[in-house]
């Protein structure tokens, strides 16, 4: 892990990345990073992330300065901006259903090439998909994602980069931060090694390639 | 008593202590309010928790502990957050005992369309298509029809949540469940009769012999 400033760090992401998000409707996103990738105008993006958020808040930014051309999530409903530029076909957009989209991510990050779900067995979610029966039982192969960029919002970072999550901020920021090339976090506090004890660590330090400095 | 109300008491009479429920958006949410305070329900929320309580009190909310909606709520004691993945581990792995989910339509065969509106509304699914393929039960909890029209429907139009039926619908006029796939009346609101339900439902209504009234 590498401590360094969010210019820094954004300045590594290149126009048209593809990049995983953390947050539940903006709740435990990266903000100062992605007010960052919006100074910088980072655009033709390739966002993956829960929800598209709302105007103003977590990824709704990104909407707010077009710098997404594909979106992969599962609910874009509050977020008229996102709503406007898929209707516009400004922006792509693939919606799956939220417990598909994390375990697609989790089986990215832990080195599997997909999950068997049943979710979405005989809707339109079904279409161009394999059907694999188990047990008698019909589920669907969903493969893995991963993105280059892992933006990731933690409470705690220690000084080598153990993560830990508090309430509903915890959401896919541990599982976004096992599936991107690049790691890049920010933290509510940045505090000494052995103050998150070591069965409190969500996200092992190996996994997280820069911390962004505070203050 | 409005229509909301029916509903949201009539489903919450659903609901047993140690159950892991789960409540939709809308009507849905309204259950909670009329659980018997001695039922030890737990209520999940999608986002990481379990032990959702009300909504704090002026000056309590805390901007990292929210509902799905991303609305500030409380957490009761014993309460547990957890990520992700988890969250929907749970939900598909048949841990939740009951989701209570809002409907756009339910056809004879207790099919659900809940999720989207071709051309109007594409809003994505959200949790809505994994509650219900996982839940143990999934109970609707909607309108029995909508500017007149029918949402218990002969066959679904709008595109399907899952495959799988839904247990049982409640409704401001009707309780229905789908014993060998075919919808049934169980109870009727009070004032409502028979004849009436069957006048605003499209899909083919099996009668039993003893319709009971709703007790709320």
């Amino acid at each position: 892990m590498r401590a360094v400033s969010v210019e820094e760090a954004v300045a590594m992401i290149p126009a048209g990345a593809s990049i995983m998000v953390g947050g539940f409707m903006g709740v435990g996103a990266p903000e100062r990073l992605l007010d960052e990738v919006v100074r910088q105008q980072k655009s033709g993006l390739s966002l993956i992330c829960n929800d598209a958020a709302v105007p103003g808040k977590g990824v709704g930014k990104l909407f707010d300065a077009v710098l997404v051309s594909h979106l992969t999530a599962s609910h874009i409903g509050l977020n008229p901006k996102a709503q406007q530029q898929m209707l516009a076909n400004q922006i792509s957009v693939d919606l799956i259903p939220q417990g598909t989209l994390v375990e697609r991510i989790r089986a990215g990050g832990c080195g599997l090439g997909g999950v068997l779900t049943p979710t979405g067995v005989g809707t339109s979610v079904a279409e161009g998909k394999r059907q694999i029966e188990v047990d008698g039982k019909p589920f669907l192969l969903e493969t893995a994602l991963r993105a280059q960029f892992a933006l990731v919002h933690a409470f705690l970072a220690d000084y080598l980069g153990n993560l830990a999550y508090t309430l509903t901020a915890r959401n896919f920021n541990p599982i976004v931060a096992m599936a991107a090339d690049t790691v890049i976090v920010t933290a509510e506090h940045i505090v000494p090694v052995g103050v998150i004890a070591p069965d409190h660590v969500m996200t092992p330090a190996p996994l997280v390639d820069y911390l962004i400095m505070n203050g | 008593m409005d229509a909301q109300t029916i509903i949201a008491r009539r489903v919450a009479q659903e609901l047993h202590t140690g159950d892991l429920v789960n409540l939709g958006i809308g009507i849905p949410t309204l259950v909670a309010n009329y659980v018997p305070p001695d039922l030890k329900v737990f209520f999940q929320s999608e986002n990481g928790l379990i032990g959702t309580g009300p909504i704090p009190e002026q000056g309590m909310a805390h901007p990292l502990l929210t509902d799905a909606g991303g609305r500030p709520i409380s957490a009761l004691p014993g309460a547990c957050t957890f990520d992700s993945a988890m969250s929907f581990g749970l939900i598909r792995g048949g841990h939740v005992d009951v989701t209570v989910l809002g409907g756009l339509q339910v056809d004879a065969h207790g099919h659900l369309a809940n999720w989207m509106i071709p051309g109007k509304m594409v809003p994505g699914m959200g949790g809505a298509m994994d509650l219900v393929s996982g839940a143990k039960r999934v109970i609707v909890a909607m309108q029995h029809a909508a500017k007149g029209k029918s949402k218990i429907v002969a066959k679904c139009t709008l595109p399907l949540t899952s495959a799988r039926s839904v247990n049982l619908v409640v409704t401001d006029m009707a309780v229905i469940a789908f014993p060998d796939g075919k919808a049934t009346l169980l109870e009727t609101a009070p004032g409502v009769s028979i004849g009436e339900v069957m006048a605003v439902t499209e899909a083919e209504l099996v009668i039993p012999d003893a319709v009971q009234e709703m007790k709320i």
